[in-house]
């Protein structure tokens, strides 16, 4: 492949490139980033994203640009004389809702909690369920039994009844929401990484390591833990979604973030009260649509991650596949 | 055989008691008096001593304890703190619209998720693969509770507005009543069930196909001169039963254990409808037998789940 290079000296290595082409070496980070930026569909999703954090950082200005605070009640301006939430118009661009408080700016605000809650959650679990998949993975014997047996014990716990008995007690609120989704998420980077391990920890090179007189401490950070690195950023990526609908799950049932501070369960579960969606539609395509395409988006995501670092040549289609099943 | 049983039910217990310990402690070390949920804001300091030594309350946590779960064990799981009917049956008044919503949904799921997955894997990287792809993309990521207002803004008020009943808005009506009625009521929330459920088995069938169809005894098959429908169905599809068979398993019970989104959209009253009214009502009771309940259901499916493989897979015999 011919590099051209950029430059006022480059004009003899141009002419050399000319005649001999030149083979670069690409590090396997900038392949990756090659073939995820041949992929559409990711490229799109990873604006979509890009476009979200901006909207969620910008909240504070765009709460300036209305001049409407998330939680006040405009009823006044905001609501019809039959006391009903008005539609998008020039004033409120997304409508209000049932108390005449901005969507725009709620949703705005919400998107900081869904990003907040979806990324840290994420991270959280992630970290988790690495050391656990790690340690029972690597150490084996009673430690791999122990972990394993509690995963397996997490993993048969009805996790959103639980949950909902955890809220009645302790209280709804942001970080209890984290804690809840941490709690029960961290099992599936735990089981992944603990069987990625175990056929790891039986490969040549780690056995090289060993000989070579490295510790455990050693093995599991310098020789195991690079190779893992695959799992790990897509099943990070792909838990952000999920711990973003896990939350709106629990705002949605009134036990997540506290009222009214808003998100974007709050925002459906409120205008699922009494139905008030039914002559509002925005109220519920506002932040159901954000809510969709950003699970959608982080899920596309995770599948051209997974696809660009992993790249496995797909079966060739046979001329004699021609029986289509119905 | 018999020894691995006995390991999965000493399991299965100690998932149970555990369970049960978790939510013993955690309403033990919750604040607010029992007492005075049962007895109202007008009761006196003598008739709440009398209704926490009725209840038990007053004894030291472990005994509370043993004595629960001994009265568990013969279906005894207490009465609620707010109308004094016992637990059990309220829990069993609800289980008909849950296994209604449960069982139906299933067969519509495992009907349509995994023909829509073998459509993809057989035609991988073609039009009908993005199509199938793109069906398990949008399935996975649509929050159910965002699939059921759609749907019923869609389904119900629209042609409501237009002069029309084409959907009830929710409630669950019995099958014995009349089935017609039933169904009719059920078809929207088995919809939306369906539609998010069933992208995870195309998604499931799709990866399984796509490691078989390359095999040796799938070419084998082919060489014998069966049809292609006899090679997917018949000998490929064979292959994805254990990996299925694990993921129905799970989710079936998790749902019997209330399907608490949709019936919360759609006004089931099923189980897991109680499960948040008790627990917007702090009602105790309720909440530690639902959540047991859901437990039982997983460790009996996960026993379940465990036996099929045996069936299925003739080296684990």
């Amino acid at each position: 492949m011919s590099v051209a290079p950029t430059g006022d000296a480059a004009f003899d290595a141009v002419r050399q490139a000319e005649t001999r082409d030149e083979v670069v070496q690409r590090g396997s980070a900038s392949l990756t980033l090659r073939r995820l930026r041949r992929d559409k569909a990711s490229m799109g999703a990873l604006a979509f994203i890009v476009v979200l954090l901006a909207f969620a950082s910008a909240a504070p200005l765009v709460e300036a640009w209305t001049g409407h605070s998330p939680i006040a009640q405009y009823r006044q301006s905001g609501m019809t004389a039959m006391g009903l939430p008005v539609g998008p118009r020039a004033e409120f661009p997304l409508g209000t809702d049932h108390l005449g408080r901005d969507v725009l700016v709620r949703l705005a605000y919400g998107a900081r909690v869904s990003l907040l809650v979806g990324v840290f959650a994420s991270l959280a679990a992630a970290t988790v369920g690495l050391s656990v998949g790690v340690l029972a993975g690597y150490l084996g014997g009673w430690v791999d039994v122990v972990l394993s047996r509690a995963m397996d014990l997490v993993m048969s716990v009805p996790f959103l009844l639980c949950a909902l008995a955890l809220v009645s007690v302790c209280g709804p609120g942001l970080w209890l929401s984290v804690g809840v989704i941490v709690f029960f998420t961290w099992t599936t980077m735990g089981r992944v990484v603990r069987a990625e391990v175990v056929s790891l920890s039986r490969r040549d090179f780690v056995r090289a390591s060993r000989s070579l007189g490295a510790g455990p401490l050693s093995i599991m950070g310098h020789d195991i833990l690079p190779n893992l690195s695959v799992p790990i950023i897509v099943y990070t990526t792909l838990m952000i979604p999920s711990a973003i609908v896990f939350e709106a799950t629990l705002s949605f049932l009134g036990l997540g973030i506290v009222p009214p501070a808003p998100s974007w369960g709050g925002m459906l579960s409120d205008a699922a009260a009494n139905g008030i969606y039914l002559v509002a539609w925005w109220l519920v395509v506002v932040p159901g649509a954000a809510l969709l395409m950003t699970t959608l988006a982080f899920n596309i995501l995770g599948d051209g991650l997974r696809d660009a670092l992993d790249p496995k040549p797909r079966p060739i289609r046979r001329a004699s596949w021609r029986g289509a099943p119905p | 055989m018999i020894r691995f049983l006995a390991g999965r039910l000493g399991f299965a217990a100690l998932v149970l008691f555990c369970l049960s310990a978790f939510v013993f402690l955690l309403f033990f070390v919750a604040p607010g008096d029992p007492a005075r949920m049962v007895a109202g804001d007008k009761a006196t300091e003598a008739q709440l001593i009398q209704i926490r030594s009725n209840l038990g309350l007053d004894r030291p946590i472990l005994v509370q304890y043993a004595s629960f779960l001994s009265r568990a064990a013969t279906g005894d799981l207490g009465f609620s703190y707010r109308n004094q009917q016992p637990v059990a049956s309220l829990i069993l008044n609800r289980i008909p619209a849950t296994v209604s919503l449960v069982v139906g949904g299933t067969l519509l799921w495992l009907a349509i998720g995994i023909p829509i997955g073998v459509m993809s894997a057989c035609h991988v990287g073609g039009l009908r693969d993005r199509i199938g792809q793109s069906f398990i993309l949008i399935g996975l990521s649509f929050p159910t509770f965002v699939l059921g207002m759609m749907s019923l803004y869609l389904f119900y008020f629209l042609p409501r507005q237009a002069g029309f009943t084409l959907f009830p808005p929710g409630g669950y009506k019995p099958l014995l009543a009349d089935p017609l009625v039933w169904a009719w009521h059920l078809v929207l929330p088995w919809t939306t069930l369906v539609l998010v459920t069933a992208a995870i088995y195309a998604r499931l069938t799709r990866g399984q196909l796509l490691q078989v169809l390359g095999e040796d005894y799938i070419r084998t098959a082919r060489a014998k001169g069966l049809s292609e429908r006899v090679v997917v169905y018949r000998h490929a599809l064979r292959a994805t039963l254990t990996p299925l068979v694990t993921q129905l398993g799970a989710d079936i019970a998790l749902l019997l254990g209330g399907a608490i989104v949709i019936e919360q959209v759609y006004g089931l009253q099923g189980v897991g409808a109680l499960a948040v009214q008790a627990v917007k009502n702090q009602d105790r009771p309720i909440i530690i037998g639902v959540v047991l309940l859901g437990g039982l259901f997983i460790v009996i499916a996960n026993i379940a789940v465990d036996l099929l493989y045996v069936v299925l897979d003739p080296r684990l015999r």
